[in-house]
């Protein structure tokens, strides 16, 4: 196994151009999918039950069927749909966005129903309505919990953005099926492919960590 | 003032409360006694509507609760309630659990809220540990932190729901303390508890509840030491 370094070299620039739409697209899925993600996790703790059920759908279906079947049927149907073309990046940051909205909506719940039930009784009780209840008392503490499984989140899609290089978003992984199909190379653009990665999801759960941490001396 | 009448609550097929009626007058301390089980943690729970109620009124200061109309939480300010497990807010520190309420609610500047904190936390005897966490104090200090914020709005009733039953035993007599401050001072108090000692001494009057019901009451004297019904008697005769 002897390395071609001065391939990898030629490719270097298509690595960088890709490695920084994988944090693009990172970035926007985790930041449309947390906003949408709260929404739908309110809408499931709804207590009507015809109003949760929507929303219940739509995480049983985002959870229950396989992100690439996702990702084609944005890419190839409907962004196509609503813009006439389609758009690989926009399909993209579409379907990583639908899909971890559906996981966050759980974490959120899971975070909520978490706190216990006298925190809320207590706030109440001293005259707070709902929303105060829930700004000043529930969500502060449910946050804290809800770190973790959200950095979880966060690494999952970012290394599943890697799946729009099948739809040509040309994200790190598609520049390197492209340097493997040009050069017949296996091992060059796949472990550079990884390393960078790595080097991604490594650093996330870094600053996740320093930021429980710091939360958790309070 | 709190007027009950006809009180009724139900979980599922299960009757709790069974037409409960009583009245409470201002500056009173009602002591509510029973076996566990017997709905008097239910029965004060209706009083704010921690509870929804199935059946019959409650008026508090001339309010009915139990009108659709009625703002509860306006009526909560003015209700305070103290939990046996003290439900303080861990996330923020003893001072600014004191002063949220205040501050969010009736609207009164942080200044003046913690002007106000400080003073209730020297009342309670925790003046010290107002910037303290609540995960950093003992049962008793928390339970006397619970009690100071719901003074902190003012409120014209106090609840109490069995507030020295999660207290290692050292440290009932201290919350009892502020309690009985509290009643000197002319607060309306209604208290669940299993301190007979405490009824005995700051109670006005004493009710007995068993399966849904008020079995009894009467001045705290009347039903210790001469108890009419039979369950009163069996009650008391294990607990005394």
């Amino acid at each position: 196994m002897d390395i071609r370094w001065d391939l990898l070299a030629e490719y270097a620039p298509f690595f960088v151009k890709g490695t920084l739409l994988t944090i693009g697209l990172s970035v926007c899925s985790i930041l449309l999918g947390t906003i949408f993600g709260l929404f739908i996790g309110l809408g499931k703790m709804a207590q009507n039950k015809l109003i949760s059920l929507p929303f219940n759908i739509y995480i049983t279906f985002f959870r229950g069927t396989p992100l690439l079947v996702q990702i084609l049927l944005v890419h190839f149907g409907l962004v196509p749909l609503i813009w006439g073309e389609t758009n690989g990046i926009l399909a993209a940051i579409i379907a990583l966005s639908l899909n971890s909205a559906a996981y966050v909506a759980e974490i959120f719940r899971a975070g909520i129903q978490s706190i216990d039930k006298g925190q809320m009784e207590a706030a109440r009780s001293l005259g707070m309505n709902h929303v105060q209840a829930m700004r000043y008392v529930i969500l502060p503490q449910a946050f804290k919990r809800m770190i973790p499984p959200l950095g979880n989140e966060f690494i999952v899609l970012i290394k599943d953005s890697s799946l729009a290089a099948i739809i040509a978003a040309k994200e790190l992984m598609y520049w390197g099926q492209a340097m493997q199909g040009q050069y017949y190379r296996v091992w060059e653009p796949y472990l550079t492919a990884a390393l960078i990665y790595l080097v991604l999801t490594f650093s996330l759960s870094l600053l996740l960590s320093r930021l429980e941490r710091r939360l958790a001396v309070q | 003032m709190i007027e009950v009448k006809n009180l009724k609550k139900t979980f599922g097929n299960n009757e709790v409360l069974k037409d409960i009626s009583v009245t409470i007058n201002p500056q009173e301390v009602v002591v509510v006694i029973g076996p566990s089980g017997s709905g008097k943690s239910t029965f004060l729970r209706c009083l704010n509507l921690l509870e929804t109620i199935n059946g019959g009124h409650v008026w508090i200061e001339g309010k009915d609760i139990t009108d659709k109309n009625t703002d509860i939480n306006k009526i909560r300010t003015e209700v305070g309630m103290v939990f046996q497990q003290f439900n303080l807010f861990p996330h923020k520190k003893v001072i600014e659990n004191i002063m949220l309420a205040p501050v969010k609610v009736r609207k009164v500047s942080p200044e003046k809220a913690r002007e106000k904190g400080l003073e209730l936390l020297r009342k309670v005897g925790l003046a010290d540990k107002a910037e303290a966490y609540p995960d950093s104090l003992s049962g008793g200090q928390k339970q006397r932190v619970a009690i100071a914020r719901a003074l902190a709005m003012e409120p014209k009733i106090m609840l109490f729901d069995e507030p020295t039953s999660a207290l290692d035993p050292e440290m009932v007599g201290e919350v009892l303390e502020v309690m009985k401050q509290l009643a000197k001072e002319g607060m309306t108090m209604v208290v669940v508890t299993h301190e007979m000692g405490f009824a005995k001494e700051v109670g006005d009057r004493v009710l007995f509840m068993d399966g849904g019901v008020i079995v009894e009451e009467g001045n705290p004297k009347e039903i210790f030491e001469n108890p009419q019904e039979e369950r009163t008697k069996a009650f008391l005769s294990k607990v005394l």
